[in-house]
């Protein structure tokens, strides 16, 4: 289980994260949805070690992770994509999924042996055929679509097995269309893989139709958290976001 | 609100990647090229040929390493010339001043680069791009004025003058020109071996991934900081086998093995020859002696005739020889395929 107690972050004096407490069981999905600004890629920097939060504590299955550098919170076990596709641009897909087993594998810095190492096949294979990647193994990543790019992304976080899948906008930059794909990817992959998985998205009716949990966050606060349905009769969250994105629509 | 947003830095794809070879590949081509060289004094006579080579093997070791740092790892250092001066000098002064034998004069001079690279590893490679740039230029001019100030133990800018003893060690005599063109020979390939290996290696797609996108590869779960210092200690230790090479070839160590122009050179040598494939800085360091050595024989302004060359593979083909050659073969190769279907 992924425990966030009190952690707050500030900028100067802009509060991005305020005293957020959360719980994500083991097993679950959560979408954590918000306005721009709302603090949410912020959030999701604070558990993954790229800030180190002001104050609060960061618990997976008991473990306090804050203070300890993103490798290292990695190998306890929270991946991460990220909203603008993190990859790297001159490996084919299938080295760069190689390569990332062989990280988790402790064996990044083997000298005497090459590349790839027989042992990191199974684990890559897999994780390329769980989300569609495995025909494009020979790609150069910097040739792929911006959907399979995305994809690329979020197998190299898979592909560490880890225990907590953190997902930055995974439709971001798609179309209505694309979108769907990529969102019924990820649930696909949550069920088959039984790993919590946390996401970040802008489009409500993925969020209400595909997460059974959800959390908005508005200035840096925890607005309000609970199922689709309470959410969508939650009148905080219909006057900060729902109300003015509803009346945005209308204008 | 602050986002992790990696920068993408597009290189041009390593060819060599793209088709793995097993081991003992490369191992083969090993062992003709040093049946070459070896071979290539009997075809030829020419005397300058073997000091040639010779050079081609101390500068040759120097810009490959050096392009563990700039074409796997996307470290440009301005300051790698300081370990092929480390290497001349610290193996100099053992044979001139310690009893010892040559492979163990050898193998205390690569001790010493390495302690050296780990200690200013550790400052360098937390910087980034320019700042790691100037810091390592900046060593580098630290240990050049150290050279030059500590004169009675270094010769100050005379240099190591009175030769270097070459006591025979397993029944090599390296005051003999021919044993010593071998020996440089066989340091080269395997040297060359084994920097192959590196980038080969696991460790070596760490590099290519910490090159790529370090944000990412910090998010796998790799150690950047650390796996940067290995291969800048790595790299540190192939160019002073270098400067050893440089430093039984002249007999001595000079100053200006260990002045910023070393390391400008195997900046220039990568250039030409490109640094997207393992082979192409060896490539560059043949192209740029020969340019050297015609341009200094026909003019007295060797540094315009540089200039102009410089400029045209900068300028003109963007890239190094041997990455023109490698896309030009994959475009007809490409091309001839889509004429076959």
């Amino acid at each position: 289980m992924l425990q966030v107690q009190h952690i707050s972050k500030a900028f100067g004096g802009v509060k991005a994260t305020d005293d957020v407490t959360l719980d994500f069981a083991t097993g679950s999905l959560t979408a954590v949805i918000g306005p721009n600004g709302a603090g949410k890629s912020t959030f999701f920097n604070l558990i993954t070690g790229a800030l180190k939060p002001d104050t609060g504590r960061i618990l997976l299955d008991g473990t306090d992770l804050v203070g300890r550098s993103p490798p290292d919170i990695v190998r306890h076990g929270i991946g991460r994509a990220f909203q603008v596709a993190s990859i790297f641009p001159s490996l084919t897909v299938g080295e760069a999924m190689l390569a990332a087993v062989g990280a988790d594998q402790r064996r990044a810095g083997v000298l005497h042996r090459r590349f790839p190492l027989a042992e990191t096949r199974d684990r890559a294979e897999y994780a390329m055929e769980l989300l569609g990647l495995a025909g494009k193994r020979d790609r150069t990543a910097a040739t792929l679509s911006h959907g399979d790019q995305k994809l690329l992304d979020i197998a190299l976080a898979l592909v560490l097995e880890p225990k907590v899948l953190l997902l930055d906008e995974p439709t971001a930059g798609m179309g209505t269309e694309e979108r769907w794909r990529m969102i019924e990817r990820v649930h696909e992959l949550w069920t088959r893989e039984k790993i919590t998985v946390v996401f970040i998205e802008h489009d409500m009716d993925i969020v209400f139709k595909i997460a059974p949990s959800i959390v908005v966050l508005c200035y840096g606060r925890i607005l309000a958290t609970g199922t689709p349905d309470e959410i969508r009769k939650n009148s905080a969250v219909i006057e900060a976001y729902l109300g003015t994105e509803h009346h945005a629509g209308a204008a | 609100m602050s986002e992790v947003r990696a920068e993408t830095s597009v290189v041009t794809r390593s060819a060599d990647s793209a088709r793995p070879r097993p081991w003992y590949f490369d191992i083969l081509i090993a062992i003709v090229a040093f049946a070459i060289l070896v071979t290539l004094p009997m075809l030829f006579t020419s005397k300058a040929l073997p000091d040639f080579v010779i050079r081609c093997a101390a500068f040759g070791l120097f810009a490959t390493s050096l392009n563990l740092l700039v074409g796997y790892t996307g470290m440009i250092s301005f300051g790698h010339g300081m370990f092929f001066g480390l290497g001349a000098y610290g193996f100099g002064l053992l044979m001139q001043r310690a009893d010892v034998s040559i492979p163990t004069a050898i193998v205390c001079t690569l001790l010493i680069s390495a302690v050296a690279a780990v200690v200013i590893g550790a400052i360098c490679v937390r910087l980034k791009e320019i700042y790691f740039a100037f810091v390592t230029l900046a060593f580098q001019m630290l240990i050049h004025s150290v050279i030059l100030s500590w004169q009675p133990l270094t010769g100050g800018d005379q240099g190591l003058r009175g030769g270097i003893k070459r006591p025979v060690f397993w029944g090599i005599d390296l005051s003999n020109h021919t044993h010593l063109y071998i020996f440089s020979c066989a340091l080269l390939v395997i040297g060359l071996l084994l920097m192959r290996q590196i980038a080969q290696s696991p460790f070596g797609y760490t590099l290519r991934m910490i090159r790529d996108n370090p944000v990412r590869a910090s998010f796998i779960g790799i150690n950047v900081w650390r796996a940067k210092l290995t291969v800048f200690v790595l790299a540190a230790i192939f160019a002073s086998v270098g400067g050893i090479i440089m430093s039984l070839f002249v007999s001595g160590a000079y100053p200006e093995f260990a002045y910023w122009t070393i390391s400008g050179e195997g900046i220039f040598i990568n250039m030409l020859g490109g640094v997207t494939t393992f082979l192409g800085p060896m490539v560059g360091t043949v192209l740029l002696l020969i340019l050297n050595d015609t341009a200094t024989r026909l003019t007295e302004h060797y540094g315009l005739v540089l200039g102009v060359v410089i400029l045209f593979f900068a300028l003109g083909l963007r890239k190094g020889l041997m990455d023109f050659v490698v896309d030009w073969l994959q475009s007809r190769r490409e091309s001839s395929k889509g004429r076959h279907s």
